[in-house]
């Protein structure tokens, strides 16, 4: 096992990606970590990224993510996304430039995959953690359709979902890049 | 200008600014009295004093009887219960929401645990620590758990550093001035000694892999918060924090295991921490893009903005008091605090920002934490508008708020840094304006935005 107050290449190595290791913190620690399980991780790690890596297996329909809203969803976020007590979902009037913009997933969300790992990870409110993941590609497919993204007979899986590419997608100013002077 | 300074006939020693405002130095002489500040709604939900002298000289009811028990955890005098923050959860979703410090009530610079302001996304967990590990994989050599008992093994240490909600003082953006109490309009802002692991010993102890160039960062809530973080920010100066102020952290604040990133937008801050992956992109979460991004009047929005920039603000007098001794000496006071370091100067105003005077800092300076200052201000009797402006180390300016509305448009929700106003009126009572209150006063609604 490597440790960097052993290893002076491993120090360069990080200089020359750009991380700066203040001197206090080259010291290691007891070294008290214990080797993670790949298990644990496949199942703490339900991240999906930008490019639809991490998507899971399953399929859901348009038609079976309305059931599911309604049942889930529609107390908060209201009729077909219009919001209530939770965030508008679909349905703006305003755009972003307007004196009163509305921001939702249809004209703001840069990602569809955000929509899937959002839901996953923290819907509904109630009950987090409880949906299928074929639950959670209808319902992305459903609120997709409300949207006007994909069509009312679109499928989501883990290909279609990551070849949506959503009106907003370039709608954004990477502002730490901006500051570090690395603007992609 | 140096005609509108007048010589105070009791010092000697110039105005420092217009309207009354005194050279800093005075609040080192001796003998300076100041006039009684009073937020008037506290005041009168105040519990009558017991042991009001009635009786002339003799002694008061607590020195003739034995007074309580010990206690295993204090708790605030019983005359202080209005020192409290003010919850404003979802209307449905009572576990979604804020609450804000009273800033206003507070002096010095540490925030009480318990006064801590809070964001959070869906409650509070009831997490045992003897069931919370932290992971730490992707881009490592080695994917490595670590329970809390271990943590607490490692050499310590500690950072005094402010976190402020990226929302914070968003009422700003709209059109109307917010009447709310200081705190309660710029309290998602706290200030706390944090004890814990420098995160780079953790890293290095996983071992980076040259490719990583971003952290998802996780929490244990039922929201499963994560966002995406720089390396380079964990590596210089981000903490896993074990402990606040002295103590274990809070429940609200992260209990076991919090992130702390000096400086750096609260929501960055992952409380509940259970999971840090090295990737070589951001997540693109739902909260680094449909949250936390800043809409700019073109229709583009700001992302990855984290650094929380120069601010100031007078805590008291502050909106909703009122300077109860009439015309005469006052203390103003506030806090000012910088994301990029520490502030070098707070210049404080009582003519609507026509003259500037330069107030007292209370020693220690630390970057990236409040800073308390203080100037002595006589007040004439007539109308005034109060003013703070905070400058940085870097030679940043906090800016007017028209002058942020050119910069960033009237959407941003975030990152909202303007200087306030806090105006005076001839009985002594305290409120918030606007630079140009007419043109603002349209009858629009308030913010257009929730905690959702």
């Amino acid at each position: 096992m490597m440790k960097w107050r052993q290893s002076a290449a491993a120090l360069l190595l990080l200089t020359l990606t750009g991380i700066d290791v203040p001197a206090g913190d080259v010291a290691a620690g007891p070294g008290l970590g214990r080797p993670a399980p790949a298990d644990l991780i496949a199942a703490w790690d339900t991240d999906v990224m930008p490019d639809g890596t991490g998507l899971p297996p399953g399929r859901g329909t348009v038609q079976a993510g309305e059931v599911l809203y309604r049942a889930h969803c529609i107390s908060c976020h209201g009729e077909r996304g219009l919001g209530d007590s939770g965030d508008q979902l679909a349905g703006a009037k305003m755009g972003l430039r307007d004196e009163w913009p509305e921001k939702t997933i249809g004209n703001f969300w840069p990602y569809a995959t955000t929509l899937f790992d959002f839901i996953r990870r923290a819907k509904p409110m109630q009950t987090p953690g409880s949906l299928s993941n074929d639950e959670v590609y209808a319902l992305t497919a459903y609120l997709l359709n409300l949207n006007d993204i994909v069509g009312p007979d679109a499928v989501m899986d883990a290909t279609t979902l990551a070849k949506v590419v959503m009106p907003n997608r370039d709608g954004f100013v990477d502002a730490w890049a901006a500051e570090k002077g690395t603007t992609p | 200008m140096s005609d509108r300074l007048q010589s105070n006939a009791d010092t000697g020693i110039p105005d420092a600014a217009g309207n009354g405002l005194m050279d800093r130095r005075l609040l080192l002489k001796s003998g300076i009295v100041f006039g009684a500040t009073a937020w008037l709604p506290a005041a009168s939900a105040n519990p009558k004093p017991e042991g009001t002298p009635a009786a002339g000289f003799a002694r008061p009811k607590w020195m003739r009887e034995p007074g309580r028990e010990f206690s295993a955890y204090g708790l605030p005098a019983r005359f202080e219960q209005e020192v409290a923050r003010f919850a404003a959860p979802n209307r449905v979703m009572r576990n979604n929401g804020t609450s804000w410090t009273p800033l206003h009530l507070l002096e010095g610079t540490i925030t009480p645990g318990g006064l801590h302001f809070e964001r959070h996304h869906n409650g509070v967990p009831d997490i045992d620590p003897g069931a919370h590990m932290l992971l730490i994989h992707g881009l490592v050599d080695r994917a490595l758990t670590f329970n809390v008992a271990d943590l607490l093994r490692y050499p310590l240490r500690s950072t005094t550093c402010f976190i402020e909600c990226g929302g914070n003082s968003n009422a700003g953006w709209n059109r109307v001035p917010s009447q709310s109490q200081a705190g309660y309009f710029h309290g998602l802002v706290s200030n706390s000694e944090w004890t814990g692991i420098p995160l780079g010993v953790l890293l290095q102890e996983a071992g980076v892999k040259r490719a990583a160039k971003w952290v998802i960062a996780e929490g244990a809530d039922a929201f499963a918060m994560h966002v995406s973080i720089p390396l380079e920010k964990l590596m210089d100066d981000g903490l896993l924090a074990l402990y606040q102020n002295g103590e274990r952290l809070r429940p609200e604040n992260g209990y076991p295991l919090r992130l702390v990133l000096p400086g750096w937008e609260g929501v960055v801050n992952v409380k509940w921490l259970r999971r840090l992956e090295l990737t070589d992109q951001p997540a693109m979460a739902r909260n680094e893009t449909a949250r936390y991004t800043d809409l700019q009047a073109d229709g583009s929005a700001r992302q990855f903005s984290f650094v929380m920039e120069a601010k100031s603000l007078i805590t008291s007098p502050s909106s909703g008091m009122v300077l109860k001794g009439g015309p005469g000496l006052y203390q103003v006071t506030g806090l000012a605090w910088s994301g990029r370091g520490r502030i070098k100067k707070v210049e404080v105003s009582a003519d609507a920002g026509r003259t500037w005077a330069e107030a007292a800092l209370q020693e220690p300076i630390l970057p990236r934490a409040f800073t308390r200052f203080r100037i002595p201000w006589r007040w004439s009797g007539a109308a005034a508008v109060l003013k703070s402006r905070a400058i940085d180390e870097t030679g940043y300016v906090q800016p007017e708020r028209n002058a942020l509305i050119a910069q960033r448009g009237r959407h941003g929700f975030y990152h909202y840094n303007g200087i306030v106003n806090w105006s005076v009126d001839e009985q002594g009572n305290l409120g918030h304006v606007y630079d140009e209150v007419a043109a603002e006063r349209s009858g629009t609604p308030a913010i257009d935005a929730d905690w959702d």
